[in-house]
């Protein structure tokens, strides 16, 4: 008699246990690698998502979402495939939140995600090769196109009188496809590039790559690299050698880091950043700065974002199958439908679950176009007092 | 006035960079001769015995600044430097009593000990690796600049500015001091005189008393120093980072080899060679000749013979063409 209670007491748990189903979520970024300064708190920005719906218990009849980190190393294509494919095999991800950096997300993209029929949401992938990837409907990402960024940086680089610039790129998908990008909308907007040219990360010594730009001059001189690379070492070499004193910075560059390495010494030099006065991520913030992680670099609400769009996608399929949900991606994050701003996974989980359509609004304004990429809002920045200062958003 | 623009634009970024590289260069080109010309072997850990002895200077920088010492305007490194000294002298004198030794006494082939010392520079990179992590580490301080661009310029009234750092010009003041201390021991002390004996031919050296042990620890002891400083400097001017060290053995190996390999004035004239070589050939031309140029005859492009990714490239290249057409190098040492 006893061990039929128990029998029937282990089988009415394990039942139990199927109806509230655990889906887990792949956050795949480079936490080893070269903006593994960023990474933790975009990690932590996408967790806050998965922890607030978790705890609302609304998701697909009360399903709890799980994490589950693995390192794309942002520029090891091999290293970043083979995690991806630990997490979709071993364990069983039904989304993924990631890849970081262009080149490692066009890799996990064609090799893992798309023969797997897995969907992937990159919170900060800004190549502008990916808008034409073979992705069957499967990529999406909630960071516009660096296609978008060259536009903005042009801008504000002509508005604030810079009629002439040097450019160095970080020597790999991302800094060649931003520079050049760059370079087609200063030239565009009449501005001329004096020269174009690639720098190695990890180096010691800046000052024969500085010595080049310097010879070939210019108003200011223009860094699409990383902050935990070689864009400080550049900037190093060119103020000691005083070939240039203000810097243009792509979102790369934009970090606590930047501030700690230069402080004033780099007074007026200007930056884009992806970001959206229409949107507000310091909620998001706030609550990843609780867990102890450095929140002031960008993308942790494109993070956050990212992680809510597959599970409104999932509420909306009724289903954490992706290739049911996929298709659900485009519907939840646009219009028409009632606004959901960061915070309110909760209430936009009651709606679709009732019916209602929703436009996910979220941390930073998402508003997903053409291929499946956020439309573009930027945060203009300026360096003013050592610090990063946010001027006007575009 | 055009060509004091020129010949300064040229001067801050050619000729002081290239001088303190390549006093940084001759310092470790030193260290390779001297291993090459008394052990009898090319030592591939020589990089990573600098990154060691500069990681001890790091950390011994910390703990100083930790403790608020300075040394004002000087960077608290030059304090800390005994202590690497010291640290790399222990480090080496372990590595070749638990290694080298083993094949010194079995008269092993030069080949083997070359082998043997691509192992132990795997081992100190993972030493070094393990106790400091793989990333850049600062520790640098005290006053950045000897001049900076806007005081020249403020002072001269140039168009141009030139900079002249901190530890660039400590650089060349403390290679100068390495350089004369180390040619005086060789030539003054009975010690330096022996291991020059050693050197030019063992069995008559063991013949006439020497003691081939104590001529190798002292051997290690100043190559030891030597790496120390030079990785030391190294670290100051550009940045530590237990990678880039691996990296120098290239442009080391062909500075000891275009002056000469055992030949200690050798690599101090092949650090010059080369690091001149790289920073000329990878340097833009364009604003030093629109300068010195008349006007009808300004260059349009930049004038760069190699784009700057190729720096090592250029090592690569000196290095051959030394070893194809004459292997001695130029101070006729021991070919290789």
């Amino acid at each position: 008699m006893k061990k039929l209670l128990m029998a029937s007491a282990a089988t009415a748990l394990m039942a139990g246990a199927a109806h509230a189903e655990d889906v887990k979520i792949g956050v795949i970024l480079g936490f080893t690698g070269p903006i593994e300064s960023l990474t933790p708190a975009m990690a932590g920005g996408a967790e806050v998502a998965m922890k607030e719906v978790t705890d609302s218990g609304k998701l697909l009849g009360g399903a709890t979402v799980t994490p589950v980190r693995a390192d794309s190393t942002c520029i090891d294509a091999g290293a970043a495939t083979a995690a991806a494919e630990r997490l979709i095999t071993s364990e069983g991800v039904k989304g993924i939140m990631g890849a970081d950096c262009s080149g490692v997300t066009g890799a996990v993209l064609a090799n893992v995600a798309v023969p797997n029929g897995v969907v992937m949401i990159s919170p900060s992938a800004t190549s502008p090769a990916l808008s034409s990837a073979e992705d069957n409907g499967l990529f999406f990402r909630t960071s516009p196109s660096d296609a978008r960024q060259g536009q903005v940086l042009a801008t504000v680089l002509m508005e604030r009188g810079f009629k002439s610039a040097a450019i160095t790129y970080t020597n790999n998908d991302y800094g060649k496809g931003l520079s050049d990008s760059i370079a087609a909308a200063f030239e565009a907007a009449g501005g001329e590039v004096t020269t174009i040219a690639a720098h190695e990360d990890g180096k010691a010594d800046y000052s024969a790559e500085v010595g080049a730009l310097a010879a070939a001059g210019g108003d200011i001189l223009i860094v699409a690299g990383y902050v935990d690379q070689g864009g400080p070492g550049v900037i190093r070499a060119a103020l000691d050698t005083g070939a240039f004193d203000t810097f243009a910075l792509p979102d790369g560059m934009i970090g606590s880091a930047l501030e700690e390495a230069f402080g004033d010494e780099i007074e007026g030099s200007i930056g884009t950043v992806p970001g959206s006065d229409a949107a507000d991520a310091s909620m998001v913030k706030e609550k990843v700065s609780a867990t102890g992680a450095d929140a002031s670099g960008p993308y942790v609400g494109e993070s956050y974002d990212a992680a809510a769009l597959i599970m409104l996608a999932m509420q909306a399929a009724g289903s954490s199958d992706p290739s049911a949900y996929s298709g659900k991606i485009m519907d939840v994050a646009n219009a028409p439908g009632e606004k959901i701003m960061a915070g309110e996974l909760d209430k936009a989980l009651e709606l679709i679950a009732a019916g209602t359509e929703i436009d996910y609004v979220g941390a930073t304004a998402v508003e997903l176009i053409g291929p499946g990429e956020a439309a573009g809002g930027y945060r203009e920045i300026v360096i003013e007092g050592g610090k990063i200062t946010t001027a006007q958003y575009r | 006035m055009d060509f004091l623009n020129g010949f300064v634009a040229l001067s801050n970024f050619v000729l002081i960079p290239a001088i303190a590289y390549g006093s940084q260069l001759a310092l470790g080109a030193l260290g390779v001769t001297l291993i090459y010309g008394i052990l009898r072997f090319s030592n591939f850990a020589h990089g990573d015995t600098m990154a060691f002895g500069a990681m001890v200077a790091v950390l011994v920088t910390w703990w100083f600044q930790g403790m608020g010492l300075s040394l004002g305007p000087l960077p608290t490194a030059l304090l800390a430097l005994p202590f690497a000294i010291l640290g790399t002298m222990a480090l080496v004198l372990i590595t070749d009593r638990m290694v080298y030794r083993f094949y010194r006494t079995q008269k092993a082939k030069p080949v083997i000990l070359v082998i043997v010392s691509m192992g132990v520079m795997f081992v100190m990179n993972g030493v070094v690796r393990f106790i400091i992590g793989p990333n850049d580490q600062k520790f640098l301080d005290g006053e950045r600049f000897i001049i900076s661009v806007r005081e020249f310029k403020q002072m001269t009234g140039l168009r141009e500015g030139l900079a002249i750092k901190t530890t660039q010009g400590l650089t060349v003041v403390v290679a100068v001091i390495c350089v004369i201390a180390l040619f005086w021991f060789m030539n003054r002390t009975r010690t330096g005189k022996s291991m020059r004996a050693y050197s030019d031919n063992e069995d008559l050296a063991l013949l006439s008393g020497i003691n081939p042990e104590r001529v190798v620890m002292y051997t290690w002891m100043i190559v030891a120093a030597l790496t120390a400083i030079a990785g030391t400097l190294y670290g100051l001017d550009k940045t530590f980072k237990p990678f880039v060290y691996f990296m120098l053995l290239l442009p080391i190996f062909a500075s000891a080899i275009v002056g000469g390999l055992g030949s200690p004035l050798g690599a101090i004239a092949g650090g010059y060679i080369v690091a001149f070589s790289e920073v000329m050939i990878t340097y833009a031309w364009k604003k030093v000749l629109t300068y010195w140029m008349p006007e009808s005859l300004e260059p349009d492009g930049l004038v760069q013979l190699l784009s700057t990714d190729y720096k090592f490239a250029v090592s690569f290249v000196i290095l051959i063409v030394v070893l194809l057409f004459k292997p001695t190098g130029i101070f006729k040492g021991k070919s290789v």
